[in-house]
């Protein structure tokens, strides 16, 4: 077996032992790139010489007794996170020469536990879609059925992770960008708390939902990435002075008597016949773990996706305006400053990119505000409101984490409507601010991947953890591999 | 009952409100680390931060809200114990993040007044509310050929809005109104106050309405006032085109004017179809910002004595009139200074009448302010008491407090040295005018039958012939007495 497709645990244990040193176990990694990247195209840059001077360094760390979780553990980080002294494009033809002077929090925890970065994955431009086929660079193919899409934003990390071509992968979840690429590519991927992970150095999309977290190949892997990215950071006033536990010490406890919750708005139609199997056998086989399936009411999740794109379209409008071509990133020229402006915004941003800003522009705009974007955070308010209640019942939350398995390239390219609708079950979680996972359970006759979401009360991670691997120890699904 | 005759001025009534902008005294910006400090080479206090890079987060300077609510506790404000950051959207070149952070909806301070006197007469000015926000950087347009710099040292300066109700009716009161305010924020050392330097920069809302109308009038917005004598002027300018297009029948157009001061004319910028829609909404990069209790507290137990409060002890203290304890009490080191000078025993109105006219004619004329100054308060009164004990007139005493205030030296000195004592010794003054009238025999013999405006010739002329030193008091007695 190649180190390429060893889980971070499995790789610490390795390390430890002195039987690999971390630059064979990149070796490797680079090793299934060079095989496998240009069928799947999860990486809009490889760092390989970054990747090996971090390599060195990190195996001083481990002869000298001085490893931790991640030393020499090699991860990709999507390309929305800065990383200092690295290209961070965002997929954007408006930050194609950005190289950043500081380093995101989360990626700067990684660095000082020594992990070795991999490369800058793929995404729909700025983190708006999800398929990565908003990517102004490539369209990263899902490693399942290369004619597929990996789902999105973080697609890039999701194909990397169930392709080998990284151990572990970080993301950013808005409005399902970790879950729903995570279900269609086959691995895990968390949604912290919103507050649970420093938004410092994320590129904002939309920054009351944006989240960072990890898109990995194990539940256990998931709970190590989390703590290492987790805690309070005084350079970002919205994350939460609260604080962080080992994840994963709580994994293997047992599920027995747990209230796992069954949104009966959730299960309406709408979901492919599949889905709607794979997750109804996974309910069941929670039940079979000693948990206590119980209906639950979410009443206003018809909302979900429309507040989420007035409140989410509106941030970004704003979020975007820095993007002018004055000071960095990519400047068209023009005749004086407005035509500046206008040239670069125009060539510098894609459509979908666009048509969000505009969106958010029209809600935002005095005459609209109280009908659109007032409504919409009245609507989150209430969307908030139906999980607090619904937690007063039960532990966790259980639901598809997609509608569909992986679609084909370009089948919803041309209808953005279609597209938003893939984020339906995942959306929530983010105006709540609760915490979600999506894990493996189940593939469609085809051989897609099928992925359950699980949804946690507020910096409650350790039930849906828990949940989560008392689930895939109990089942085969992780342990598939696509054949590329 | 009005007449034909009547002006047009008269007719109608000013009604102005100011919005001020102060810049605050911290060594940080208000949403990152770089310093504040004016002068610096262009674009050497900056980060990431201030320069709007993707990804970055502000985090709140608390000293700037310190002062914020140091100035709304001295201006009569309620301050609240929960206001909100809010984002105001416009592109412009030295706006890098896109929009400005300030606040909107929920200010930290509102519902204030302070206090003015013109005329001797005391007159509250309410204060609408008085946010916090983030300066902009400069464009600078010279030696660039096609294209124009940024400078973004200024940008994230934490400045002050303060905001009054429409309260104001001349631009005297106006320019009033800006010295008090100036004066409260120099006493708190919040602001330093400099207009030059554009630490304190004001707007005006102005319009007119014929006397009597509760109504008001359609406003135009002055911008680009940099001086008290500037806001002043423009004003003035700005009522009289007003009223004049109104006699002319015509209509005032909401619109954005900005006052060209060598021209002395205010010119249209823009009008209300052409405003800004700013598109303002709660900032999501910030929590709200609480104010506790004891941080009020705290920070009221920390004022000063504030300039009205100083006013008001000044006139019931040292009987001084409204218009001199308004005058000394503008700056707190003058202020210092007198009440020293009259601990030193002099009589509170003569220092005061001291101070107002030759103290500050000469800091005037040098530019210097009162903390420059060698004379100290305790030589004032000595000159005082010279004074009262007749050792030398008043109109000596300007010779000899002129030399003290060059060389710092004391009355007592400067009259020795100079030989400035008066003269009142009856033969000697006696002898001198006996000679005056010899030779100017029909002078005297006109004034002798009447002529009563030539008693000044001959006491200007003895007074010369004395080198001003003789006793006035007595010299009058004595020319009376010879020339009846």
């Amino acid at each position: 077996m190649k180190l390429n497709e060893l889980t971070i645990a499995e790789v610490r244990r390795l390390l430890d032992n002195r039987e690999v040193r971390p630059r064979e176990v990149l070796d490797d990694v680079y090793g299934r790139i060079d095989e496998v990247e240009d069928r799947i195209k999860a990486y809009i840059t490889v760092t390989r010489e970054n990747g090996y001077a971090m390599a060195a360094d990190a195996e001083q760390a481990i002869l000298g007794n001085r490893a931790s979780l991640l030393t020499g553990i090699p991860v990709a980080v999507k390309d929305n996170l800065c990383t200092k002294g690295v290209l961070t494009t965002c997929a954007s033809k408006i930050l194609h020469n950005f190289i950043p002077p500081y380093e995101s929090t989360a990626t700067g925890k990684l660095k000082e536990q020594r992990y070795l970065l991999v490369g800058k994955t793929n995404l729909d431009e700025f983190a708006m879609g999800s398929s990565t086929e908003n990517s102004r660079f490539h369209t990263t193919r899902n490693p399942w059925d290369v004619e597929r899409v990996p789902g999105g934003s973080s697609g890039g990390s999701a194909a990397a992770v169930a392709a080998g071509e990284c151990i572990a992968a970080l993301g950013s979840d808005t409005g399902g960008s970790i879950r729903q690429p995570a279900s269609l590519c086959g691995v895990v991927g968390l949604k912290p708390t919103y507050g649970r992970v420093s938004r410092y150095g994320l590129v904002a999309y939309a920054s009351s939902l944006d989240q960072i977290g990890p898109l990995t190949k194990t539940v256990e892997d998931s709970a190590i990435l989390l703590s290492a990215i987790a805690g309070h950071d005084p350079f970002d006033s919205t994350s939460a002075p609260v604080e962080v536990p080992d994840f994963a010490r709580v994994l293997g406890q047992e599920i027995k008597g747990m209230r796992i919750g069954v949104p009966k708005e959730y299960f309406t139609g709408g979901m492919d016949r599949e889905v709607a199997d794979a997750v109804y056998a996974a309910i069941r086989k929670l039940e079979s773990l000693g948990a206590m399936p119980v209906e639950v009411s979410l009443p206003h999740t018809g909302y979900a996706v429309a507040t989420y794109y007035i409140l989410a379209t509106s941030e970004a409008s704003s979020n975007l305006a820095r993007y002018d071509g004055v000071k960095y990133g990519f400047r068209a020229e023009g005749k004086d400053l407005m035509e500046m402006y206008r040239n670069t915004r125009a060539q510098g941003f894609g459509a979908e990119v666009k048509r969000r800003i505009m969106l958010g522009t029209y809600a935002l705009s005095s005459g609209y505000y109280e009908a659109y974007y007032k409504k919409g955070q009245q609507a989150r308010t209430l969307i908030r409101q139906d999980f607090e209640k619904a937690f007063e019942q039960v532990d966790v939350i259980v639901t598809p984490t997609s509608p569909g398995a992986a679609f084909r390239i370009g089948e919803k390219a041309t209808d953005p409507l279609q597209m938003y609708l893939s984020d339906i079950f995942t959306i929530s979680a983010n105006l709540a601010g609760v915490p979600a996972i999506s894990v493996p359970c189940g593939f469609t006759a085809g051989g897609l991947p099928v992925g359950l979401q699980i949804i946690g009360k507020h910096f409650d991670e350790e039930a849906i953890l828990k949940v989560a691997y008392a689930y895939e120890q109990s089942t085969e699904w992780h342990a598939r591999r696509p054949s590329l | 009952m009005r007449t034909e005759t009547m002006a047009a001025s008269d007719k109608y009534e000013a009604v102005i409100g100011l919005e001020v902008h102060a810049q605050m005294l911290t060594e940080t910006k208000l949403f990152c680390g770089c310093s504040t400090k004016f002068g610096a080479e262009p674009n050497t206090q900056t980060c990431p931060v201030c320069t709007g890079m993707p990804g970055v987060l502000p985090v709140l300077n608390r000293k700037a809200v310190e002062f914020a609510v140091k100035t709304g506790l001295a201006t009569r404000c309620r301050v609240s114990p929960y206001s909100r950051f809010a984002r105001k959207n416009y592109f412009y070149p030295d706006l890098p993040k896109g929009y400005q952070i300030s606040q909107y909806e929920l200010p930290l301070c509102e519902g204030g007044y302070v206090e003015i006197v013109l005329d001797g007469a005391v007159k509250r000015i309410g204060i609408t509310r008085i946010h916090m926000e983030d300066d902009a950087g400069k464009n600078i347009h010279e030696g660039a050929g096609n294209y124009s710099f940024v400078d973004l040292n200024r940008a994230g300066v934490p400045l002050m809005e303060i905001v009054s109700e429409p309260d104001i009716r001349s631009p005297r009161e106006a320019a009033e109104y800006m010295r008090k305010l100036r004066s409260i924020v120099r006493y708190l050392g919040v602001c330093d106050g400099n207009m030059e330097q554009g630490s304190l920069r004001c707007d005006a809302n102005v319009s007119v309405r014929p006397v009597g109308q509760k109504e008001f009038g359609v406003k135009a917005e002055l911008k680009n006032m940099n001086s008290f004598r500037f806001v002043e002027k423009a004003l003035e300018y700005e009522i009289k085109r007003q009223i004049q297009v109104l006699e002319e029948g015509g209509k005032i157009v909401q619109e954005t004017r900005l006052w060209d001061s060598a021209a002395g004319v205010t010119h249209s910028m823009r009008s209300k179809e052409e405003a800004h829609d700013y598109r303002y909404f709660p900032e999501p990069d910030l929590v709200p910002l609480v104010t506790g209790q004891e941080t009020i507290e705290a920070a009221a137990s920390s004022l000063p004595e504030l300039p009205d409060a100083l006013r008001g002890r000044f006139v019931s203290g040292y009987g001084l009139p409204e218009y001199d304890a308004d005058l000394l009490t503008s700056e707190k080191s003058v202020a210092g200074w007198y009440e020293e000078a009259v601990k030193a025993g002099g009589q509170p109105k003569a220092v005061s009448n001291w101070m107002m006219g030759e103290l500050m004619r000469l800091l005037n004329e040098e530019g210097k302010s009162i903390e420059e100054c060698l004379v100290r308060p305790a030589q004032l009164a000595g000159m005082l008491q010279l004074i009262d004990q007749g050792t030398i007139s008043g109109k000596i005493a300007k010779a000899v407090f002129e030399e003290m205030y060059r060389t710092g030296r004391g009355a007592g000195d400067v009259v020795k040295e100079k030989g400035l004592v008066q003269i009142s010794d009856e033969g000697a003054i006696e002898a001198v005018i006996d000679e005056i009238i010899a030779k100017n025999p029909a002078e005297a013999d006109r004034l002798r039958v009447g002529e009563e405006k030539l008693m000044g010739f001959f006491v200007g002329q003895v007074m010369k012939a004395m080198k001003g030193k003789a006793n006035p008091q007595l010299l009058n007695e004595l020319l009376k007495k010879k020339l009846r």
